[in-house]
């Protein structure tokens, strides 16, 4: 167990970076505390495979440093680091058994026979395997390869982080649901720090305590899943978490006021906004916007059934302004006027947030 | 011009993929067909292209019996789950493919390819190779490809699988738009319920090879003709237990009773199944019939905006789902409220007896 | 699995089958009926059943080069095999190198095998090829055309020089198949490269090397170009394998009857062995 400290990383493939571009990781600091569930989310190529890499040591970083509980382990290899890490596809040894598997690191570490057939009953137990030990790893459902990877990780004591690279890719969903709440029972039971890696949102947020948000080779935010929800520091974070995404509306400052195409629009912020120039743009949640008497008027485009709730979709001129309507509740037929949730609606400045 | 599968099965040896099947498609609908992997989704689609011959019954299209006639004399196009485009060809030649096979005029071939182009979002990308292009802009190139034909018939087998979770929510609002106006039939395969429910159309739940139900996607979700298809149609997966009737009660473990109310009163007393999808399971007791049940946390997943608790009720495993933040222990005993006028209550052949 | 049938295919099959039939079904026929026939030439023909199977079979001459057989096959699989994986093994996975040795190690391959033969007879010439002048000049007593020992060295030389490419580049597909995430899993799992092999490698390389082990038996097995130029059998018998044999009875004595029945039990005897290679190798893929 460790806690992880990354100190002035980056990271680029090309020998000789110039451009900022050129950095596929960009300037980074960042603690990781020992026992947390942590979750790296962002779109395909922000950043966050290069990363994980560099924390478990299959990549050596172009700068900074890599620390484990203050020591700095940036150019150990991964077997030094005593790290354990679910690829996204499953990666079993086919000619092994599921209990040769989960024995494998043990092994290969020298471990008394004895203590691995204690160890790897006792994990197979806690994944549920312990009827298929005798099976061949290679006959196994990806699902279930998924937690011979797992697995293989949990069985080490020395483990000091357990990472997941889009573990959940080739499960189908209704087993999705089964193994992500296994791992965070497991994560819950056991208190090994994890770092999960993925682009989809709601697996982000509901395995970990805190999300780690990157774009473009940076961190965006870090914070825990409400605050991403509630209050989110940037309006890439608005729109990549939730589904839909945050409703971002350009505005104009006016009188210390927010103005949407015309109508004053009460917002959270509460310093003044007099001072505030550049892009403004007003951000507020599809979950935090309802139909009202009076407000923004908009006209009714599109409804789509999401079972618990619909997903409404507005027109306001150009801007597109979507709302959620739970199960049974009404819906205008055509014109209407929409109410922002004050304490739920953000001023933004050429994307961040105005405090 | 309607697609008809009469009694349409499949076998290969002693093994059946594809049971009997009746299914009729109308002309300009929307179909999805949705299961899980190996549910026969793609053999099915296979059926209805002319790709794979069945081994019984007949494939009527448009009034003409098109069983074994080969999918090259048929007007069908296909989009994969993988993208799936010439290497080696431009994006413009990709997308043009379809129409030099058919011998269009030049003139014509670049005016819809440019229309295509343009619906997709492609245009600055013609001249690039699919390599050179993201992974969903190399699945919109497939789709133009796939469109740009006039196809009576277009199957889409989980085209946005291998999509990142944003990317998958923009093309899956842009989909339906681009069929608006054609004149075709549409089946889309997918395993995740969500999709198929924001699409809307038709669904035809499918599962171990057979169809269980065919109808208005909405129907199909809220009224299920049995146990079956409310489960294949649930995400996350529905909660299910052995319930009793005795009198005008219902029984769920030793403690938790509630009326027969409505037409459920006239229901025979004996033991029935109890389904209830994940979001009308509440810490909060709320809804028109609240049911209180207990049963020990195993994990709560906390996002930010909403709460889903996996519990142990009577030895079986139930989720609830629900709007805010709820936190619980892990371990703990919960008190959880069903709101049982949304349950529904299937016989001992599975079939549905609740309205 | 998802097989169309449709036997309008049949129809397209149909030349292929004749042709097939016309130029290897009635020339095996042609074998069968010498093999049971004694002739005394002016092509007469005499009912002999299965006294020429008997002959050979019973025959010394037979054992011997079967055996001569068996032992040159089972050597070079035993060489070439774990050699060609392990050249795999050291070859670069990317950048510049790889097709710079993926060239060199298909050259042999692309040397017509009578043009090899001849090449290594004159490498090998104790006084002027460069092979056999060094081992001279090095102490060693050589010479191929005159000692068994030696004929067989070079035999198994040339055979190694020309082959195990093959190998190499069949393994060589297979190593590059093998995604990345296995290797790191392994090393983080902290496997030594010896258990990279044994779990990850070589179960992967299984089907290639499956199809290698069988190339290369069927090819050596029925090898006979290369050994007839360099060696022509000799010296004595020494290297008298199966192919050189019936030729030397067939075209040699003449004998068609012996060498027809000896054609057919060779052509039994390889496939047989094919057989039981394919059969063992495979055994486990089934579970």
């Amino acid at each position: 167990m460790a806690k992880i400290t990354l100190e002035n990383l980056g990271h680029s493939y090309m020998p000789n970076p110039q451009a900022p571009s050129d950095w596929a990781l960009k300037q980074l600091n960042l603690d990781w505390d020992d026992g947390g569930a942590y979750a790296l989310l962002g779109p395909s190529g922000c950043g966050k495979t290069t990363l994980l890499s560099i924390i478990s040591g299959l990549l050596t970083p172009s700068a900074g440093r890599v620390l484990f509980d203050g020591q700095d382990v940036t150019h150990l290899p991964p077997d030094q680091r005593h790290i354990a890490q679910v690829f996204q596809f499953p990666v079993v040894y086919d000619t092994m058994t599921v209990y040769d598997n989960l024995a494998f690191p043990l092994r290969n570490r020298h471990v008394p026979e004895a203590d691995v057939d204690r160890r790897v009953r006792e994990i197979a137990e806690m994944i549920d395997l312990t009827h298929m030990l005798k099976k061949r790893a290679a006959g196994l459902t990806a699902d279930g390869k998924q937690k011979i990877s797992l697995g293989r990780g949990l069985v080490r004591s020395d483990v000091n982080v357990i990472m997941f690279d889009e573990p959940l890719t080739v499960i189908d969903p209704h087993l999705k649901w089964l193994l992500r709440s296994k791992l965070k029972e497991l994560h819950q039971r056991l208190k090994i720090t994890m770092i999960y890696v993925t682009h989809d949102q709601t697996e982000a947020l509901t395995f970990a305590d805190r999300v780690v948000v990157m774009n473009l080779g940076e961190v965006v935010q870090v914070g825990t899943p409400v605050e991403l929800f509630e209050r989110p520091q940037h309006t890439f974070v608005g729109h990549f978490i939730g589904s839909p995404g945050m409703n971002v509306l350009p505005c104009t400052i006016r009188e210390g006021k927010a103005f949407f195409d015309g109508t004053a629009v009460p917002t959270a912020t509460e310093s003044s906004l007099d001072a505030v120039s550049g892009r403004t743009e007003i951000g507020v949640r599809p979950e935090f916007v309802n139909f009202a008497d009076k407000g923004v008027p908009v006209r009714v485009t599109k409804v789509s059934d999401a079972g618990r709730f619909r997903i409404v979709e507005t027109r306001a001129g150009e801007a597109v302004i979507k709302l959620l309507v739970n199960e049974g509740e009404g819906i205008p037929a055509d014109d209407a006027h929409l109410a922002f949730a004050q304490s739920h609606t953000q001023v933004y400045r050429d994307g961040w947030i105005v405090a | 011009m309607t697609l008809e599968l009469k009694n349409v099965g499949l076998r290969f040896g002693a093994e059946t993929h594809i049971f009997p099947t009746d299914l009729k498609l109308e002309d300009g609908s929307f179909n999805i067909l949705l299961g899980t992997t190996l549910a026969g989704k793609t053999t099915l689609m296979k059926l209805m292209a002319g790709l794979e011959k069945p081994t019984s019954g007949e494939v009527w299209f448009a009034g003409k019996n098109v069983t074994g006639v080969s999918v090259r004399r048929r007007n069908v196009s296909m989009v994969y789950q993988q993208f799936i485009n010439y290497p080696n060809l431009s994006v413009y030649e990709n997308i043009a493919s379809p129409l030099k096979v058919g011998g269009t005029p030049d003139i014509i071939i670049k005016q819809r390819v440019s229309t295509m182009a343009e619906l997709l979002k492609l245009t600055p990308m013609l001249d690039r190779r699919p390599s050179e292009l993201s992974g969903g802009q190399q699945q919109r190139t497939a789709l133009a490809r796939a469109l740009v034909k006039d196809a009576d018939l277009v199957l889409l087998d989980e085209p946005l699988a291998n999509l990142d979770f944003k990317l998958r929510e923009e093309l899956r609002d842009e989909l339906p738009k681009l069929f608006a106006d054609r004149d075709c039939i549409v089946v889309y395969a997918t395993t995740e319920p969500t999709e198929a429910l924001l699409f809307g159309g038709n669904t035809a739940c499918l599962f171990e090879g057979r169809i269980s139900q065919f109808g208005p996607t909405g129907d199909l979700y809220r009224k299920p003709r049995d146990i079956i298809s409310a489960e294949v149609f649930s995400d996350p997966p529905m909660n299910a237990a052995g319930i009793e009737k005795k009198g005008n009660t219902f029984h769920l473990g030793t403690k938790a009773r509630w009326d027969a109310a409505g037409e459920l009163s006239g229901l025979a007393d004996g033991t029935y199944t109890l389904g209830i999808r994940p979001h009308h399971v509440s810490p909060v007791s709320r809804g028109e019939q609240p049911v209180a049940v207990d049963g020990r946390v195993i994990v709560a997943e906390l996002s930010g905006s909403e709460s889903v608790i996996h519990f142990n009720m009577d030895g079986s495993t139930w989720v609830s789902q629900s709007h805010g933040i709820h936190p619980f222990e892990v371990g703990s005993q919960a008190r959880l409220y069903a709101d049982m006028s949304k349950a529904m209550i299937f016989d001992g052949n599975g079939r549905r007896v609740s309205a | 699995m998802n097989k169309t049938i449709n036997n309008a295919a049949w129809i397209f099959v149909i030349p292929v089958v004749a042709l097939v039939a016309f130029n290897a079904i009635i020339p095996l026929m042609t074998v069968v009926n010498y093999s049971v026939q004694e002739t005394f030439g002016d092509n007469v023909f005499f009912w002999h059943g299965v006294g020429w199977f008997q002959d050979v079979l019973e025959s010394r001459r037979f054992h011997d080069s079967l055996l001569r057989q068996l032992g040159f096959t089972f050597t070079i699989l035993f060489i070439e095999v774990p050699l060609g994986v392990a050249i795999a093994l050291a070859m670069p996975r990317k950048g510049p190198w790889v097709s710079v040795c993926l060239v060199l190690m298909a050259l042999p391959l692309l040397i017509p095998w009578n043009v090899v033969g001849a090449m290594w007879n004159i490498f090998a010439l104790p006084d002027i090829g460069l092979l056999g002048r060094g081992l001279n000049a090095l102490g060693f007593d050589y010479n191929f055309t005159r000692q068994p020992g030696d004929a067989w060295f070079t035999l198994i030389a040339m055979d190694v020089w020309h082959w195990t490419s093959l190998v190499v580049l069949l393994a060589y597909a297979g190593l590059v198949s093998i995604p990345d995430a296995y290797y790191q899993a392994a090393k983080i799992d902290g496997a030594k490269p010896l258990a990279i092999f044994r779990f990850i490698q070589l179960p992967k390389l299984k089907r290639v090397l499956t199809i290698a082990v069988l190339l290369r038996f069927m090819d050596s097995f029925m090898i006979y170009t290369e050994p007839f130029v360099l060696t022509g059998g000799g010296p004595g018998n020494s290297t008298t394998l199966l192919s050189i044999d019936l030729v030397k009875i067939a075209l040699g004595q003449f004998d068609l009857g012996p060498a027809a029945a000896m054609s057919l039990i060779y052509f039994l005897i390889i496939l047989l062995l094919s057989w039981i290679f394919y059969t063992l190798m495979m055994r486990n893929e089934a579970q």
